[in-house]
């Protein structure tokens, strides 16, 4: 059942004297209900805009919300049964940590036992236990975060919304919290929207990511399908680490199948059961394509691609080579350690069905196949 | 601090204290003289030693001025009185209607919204004298004349203006994330108002009441030409110890001690918490 349903949501911020700014276009998206979804992009993209206007602070300018089958857009933020944190936290000044967070319990109307027990079940969660006497003024930054987060998770709501829940914690502290907050969610069935701009975050929160640039949402997956079949060559290069390697090539037909040519040094001969008909159809029509290969998928040392080695560093449990091949980069991950110095020929091999392949408007032709 | 040396701190010590007598003399030798009669105040050389009198004091609250060509009705008061009626009216009803409108301004980008905000302001620039004279055609017009709520009327051309741009100062402070949260916990806009943005912008608004108190406290000249002799707050009845027979320098002595005293009490009151106005500009971070 679809927990929270976008349809079509446009946000045009017009001020005056100035363009008006179109932060979301023609947005639509289904969660389901116990799902955790990640809004995934660089600032400026509209995911905390459509946090927003999912909550209620920002109107719509075109378009529906609908939570648990009640049409919300329309509805003042108290009455849409949503519960957030706030990227700037916006705790209470006048209140301790602890008022705070059963602040958001009181409009429940629980006994003052109960309160007290789920604010310090929480608390436990997120490590806060030893601050919920103190007031916000007195925590640093990464505490006033967990306390904002606290303040949203305790709450009974029908949708979580996060935007930029761990940005301030430190590393260790936001891997555990991690954990903990999706076995939290997952236990309780909580249907949970999160905005972030970090790929592993949202890979190890979400269930599926929301991939937004531009106020459009290009792809809406989970990681797997993110990385094995971006829709785009903006998803494409924007998921993974590294970045996908991209070389413009020519397209040409050759027996039965196309020749895909990047400049003079590298060709890749595509044809028969690696390309269905529509994919043939499209290579057919174009004679310029962008392809695409993970680092991951190109392999040091064998192969028919030489590049002169730019830089080759040892990351401690793999190799990224960054090779120059008639002044296109390469860049190669491999697991074992590689002997190669800058300036050193070596050999890339790039196998042809682990192309992706996108056409001059940036749609995707052909993904690489699943090995 | 206490790292300068010792001469800078003899220095600190002598600069403070000519900074403190140079403002507080003026008041003391005002507190001095209620307490004398005209000849005591008028003989050279002035003496700080002097048997105190309370006829100055006795004079005003009596009402009656007894001088050299008779006694005298005055009613100082009554102007006493006046004075705090007019001014907490006229702060009461700024607060009611700037508070909110500058929670707007604040908050909301509107049409027209920072010319009305700035056309507010201007009246505070704007010489009393330029608009008294229509102002008081148009209250002859409407009988607003000689009538408390025509002067607490035309203190809102003090009080407004101050509160508006003060109060909107501190509610831009907060960040709207705090009131946003307070309305997804299930309350309304009217209750993130006045359970949020108020109490959080209250030293603020206490700053704000309190300086357009004393503005409209201090104001001579709306009383002097709007309002008669009953309605007169005391900076126009001070005119009164004018008389034929002489200037009566112990009572107005007397009668501006009794006058400063109430905004004097009020700003020490006040005092804590235009600090912790201070203090509560870290809401943000």
């Amino acid at each position: 059942m679809d927990m929270l349903e976008l349809r079509g949501i446009d946000k045009v911020y017009r001020s005056r004297g100035k363009p008006p700014v179109h932060a979301v276009r023609a947005l639509d998206m289904a969660v389901e209900k116990g799902e955790i979804v990640a809004l995934l992009g660089s600032s400026g993209c509209g995911k905390t805009s459509t946090l927003r206007m999912i909550a209620g602070f920002e109107d719509v300018s075109a378009g529906s919300i609908a939570l648990g089958g009640r049409r919300i857009h329309e509805l003042p933020p108290a009455r849409r049964k949503v519960a957030m944190a706030f990227e700037g936290y916006s705790l209470y000044p006048p209140l301790t940590v602890r008022e705070n967070i059963a602040f958001a319990l009181k409009s429940a109307q629980l006994s003052r036992s109960e309160v007290t027990r789920r604010v310090e079940e929480i608390a436990r969660l997120v490590e806060i236990e030893d601050i919920l006497d103190g007031y916000p003024r007195a925590i640093s930054g990464g505490q006033q975060q967990r306390v904002s987060l606290a303040r949203a998770l305790v709450r009974d709501a029908d949708l979580y919304l996060l935007d930029e829940p761990m940005g301030q914690l430190e590393p260790q502290l936001r891997a555990v919290l991690r954990g903990r907050i999706k076995s939290l969610l997952a236990e309780r069935g909580m249907t949970a929207i999160f905005v972030t701009h970090d790929q592993t975050e949202a890979s190890a929160l979400a269930d599926r990511i929301a991939v937004m640039e531009g106020g459009v949402l290009q792809q809406f997956a989970s990681e797997k399908e993110l990385k094995g079949r971006p829709a785009n060559l903006f998803v494409a290069s924007f998921i993974g680490e590294p970045p996908m390697n991209l070389l413009d090539a020519e397209v040409t037909r050759s027996d039965g199948g196309f020749r895909l040519s990047v400049g003079t040094d590298m060709g890749f001969n595509i044809g028969g059961a690696g390309l269905d008909n529509a994919a043939a159809k499209a290579l057919a029509g174009t004679p310029q394509v962008r392809i695409g290969i993970r680092p991951q998928k190109v392999a040091v040392g064998t192969g028919d691609v030489r590049v002169k080695v730019v830089s080759n560093q040892w990351l401690g449990d793999q190799s990224h080579v960054a090779g120059d091949c008639g002044g296109r980069m390469l860049i190669a991950v491999t697991p074992g350690r590689v002997a190669a110095r800058p300036g050193d020929t070596i050999q890339f091999a790039l196998e042809p069905h682990h192309l992706h392949i996108f056409g001059s408007d940036g749609s995707c032709i052909r993904h690489a196949e699943v090995s | 601090m206490e790292h300068s040396s010792l001469a800078g701190r003899i220095f600190r010590g002598v600069a403070l204290s000519l900074i403190l007598i140079f403002f507080m003399f003026p008041i003391v030798w005002i507190f001095l003289m209620s307490f004398q009669n005209n000849d005591q105040i008028l003989r050279i050389p002035p003496r700080i030693l002097f048997e105190p009198t309370l006829a100055n004091y006795e004079a005003l609250i009596s009402g009656q001025l007894r001088t050299a060509a008779g006694n005298l009705q005055i009613s100082f008061m009554r102007n006493l009185f006046n004075s705090v009626v007019l001014s907490s009216a006229a702060v009461l009803l700024a607060l009611l209607l700037g508070v909110p409108a500058a929670y707007a301004f604040a908050r909301f980008k509107f049409r027209l919204g920072e010319t009305i905000a700035f056309t507010l302001l201007s009246f505070r620039f704007a010489p009393p004298l330029l608009v008294l004279l229509p102002l008081s055609l148009y209250y002859q017009e409407l009988g607003l004349n000689d009538t408390y709520f025509g002067i607490v009327w035309v203190y809102q051309l003090i009080a407004l203006p101050l509160i508006l741009w003060i109060v909107r100062g501190y509610f831009e402070d907060i960040s709207p994330d705090i009131e946003h949260a307070y309305r997804l916990a299930g309350h309304s806009w009217r209750e993130a108002f006045t359970r949020i943005a108020v109490p959080l912008a209250g030293p603020g608004i206490a700053a704000a009441g309190l300086l357009s108190f004393i503005f409209c406290w201090n104001n001579f000249v709306f009383a002097l030409i709007l309002a008669s002799a009953d309605k007169q707050p005391v900076t126009v009845g001070a005119l009164a110890f004018v008389t034929a027979s002489g200037i009566q320098y112990g009572q107005i002595a007397a009668a501006i001690v009794l006058s400063v005293t109430p905004t004097l009490l009020l700003a020490l009151y006040a005092q804590r918490y235009l600090v912790e106005g201070l203090s509560l500009g870290a809401v943000k971070g």
